[in-house]
């Protein structure tokens, strides 16, 4: 359910950001997805091959890079990755892992586009 | 044909974090302290709220609802029962709240006259946590009903809250809950969450449950 509005929005961004380059079509859509965000890949690549036909975005991939969670963890001072997102500790001291720096992200990082030869560089 | 890499950077629900923040604005500005609550179907968010209305009301609060659901009025028809100002927000469809949804059933609403304002949301464990609805405090609920270990299947839900409870303690001990083990699991998505242990049938527990409101409450006040 929540995947589609999901790929309703990424479809929306794509073809706004589009209309700088006229002509041109989306080969690929490469996502930066948290571990915590929320969201399975299988149904937004569902989701993704429904909701594009019929627009710029058709036949176009949907990568989606995961990220796991990072947090800052105090007594080791420094940034750790947190193997297991049922038991947010750090891996090295077993403190609790409160001050998370990545993980729940939910974004477009950048989208490769074919242009015709011939058209402004 | 050339191909040409164009960076985007940009968040999937930009739009709603942005309606979210413009809300949050407005909450700080009047002064009210706004709560969202998000759980599985039938946990107990409804009944909650409703004895919640009803004693800050009798205290001389001033608290007013709003409550998602799929269809109906059901819940808004119960929490008005409070004497409350309540309004029912119908998703149609949607499994989750948005902040746009929130926005416009504001409308007409003078925050600078609540003290309080709760937002339950639509009964789903996964995405009301991608939704920022601009309240100050998420609350996840948890019944004894439910298993232990629902917290460790929806990590992002629990991760994402501020407070969490757990309801229905009246019936824990025909259930078989174990509380050591819910109150472990929670722990350790959200270390450290202030988690209050409450029936609405019996009023147990939820006297800690208004006295952390009242504290938040003075934190807000302008
Ligand atoms: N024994 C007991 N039953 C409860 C308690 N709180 C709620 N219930 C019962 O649990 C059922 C669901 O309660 P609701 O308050 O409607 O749950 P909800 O979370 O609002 O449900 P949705 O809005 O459908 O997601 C009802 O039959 C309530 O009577 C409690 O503290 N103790
Ligand atoms: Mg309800
Ligand atoms: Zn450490
Ligand atoms: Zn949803």
């Amino acid at each position: 359910m929540h995947e589609l509005s999901i790929v309703s929005s990424i479809v929306d961004t794509v073809t706004e950001s589009l209309a700088a380059y006229p002509g041109a079509r989306v080969k690929e859509v490469r996502l930066r997805v948290g571990v915590l965000a929320a969201v399975v890949e299988d149904s937004l690549q569902f989701c993704y091959g429904i909701v594009t036909e019929d627009t710029p975005l058709a036949g176009s991939a949907l990568v989606v890079k995961t990220l796991p969670v990072m947090a800052h963890c105090a007594p080791c001072g420094r940034d750790v990755e947190i193997a297991s997102i049922q038991s947010l500790r750090c891996p090295r001291c077993g403190a609790p892992a409160t001050d998370l720096r990545q993980g729940r992200e939910l974004e477009i990082d950048c989208i490769e586009i074919v242009e015709k030869s011939g058209g402004i560089a | 044909m050339t191909t040409r890499i164009v960076e985007l950077r940009r968040g999937i629900l930009k739009k709603n974090d942005e309606l979210a923040a413009g809300l949050r604005q407005r909450y700080t500005a009047a002064g009210v302290l706004v709560l969202n609550l998000v759980s599985s179907p039938g946990t107990g968010k409804t009944a909650f709220l409703e004895r919640t209305l009803r004693e800050l009301l009798a205290s001389g609060a001033r608290a007013a609802a709003l409550v998602g659901d799929l269809e109906t009025d059901n819940d808004a028809q119960r929490l008005a029962a409070s004497g409350a100002p309540v309004r029912q927000i119908n998703t149609h469809g949607i499994c989750h709240l948005e902040a746009e949804m929130v926005g416009k059933h504001l409308d007409g609403w003078n925050l600078a006259d609540l003290d309080y304002l709760f937002i339950e949301n639509v009964g789903n464990l996964v995405c009301p946590s991608s939704y920022d609805l601009g309240e100050k405090i998420r609350v996840a609920l948890l019944s004894v009903t439910e298993g232990e270990d629902k917290p460790l299947k929806y990590p992002t839900l629990f991760n994402s809250a501020d407070a969490a409870v757990i309801s229905k303690i009246d019936i824990a001990e025909p259930c078989g809950f174990d509380r050591e083990a819910a109150l472990w699991n929670i722990n350790e998505i959200r270390p450290g969450i202030r988690i209050f242990e409450t029936s609405a049938k019996t009023g147990a527990g939820m006297h800690e449950w208004y006295a952390y409101l009242a504290e938040e409450r003075a934190n807000v006040r302008a």
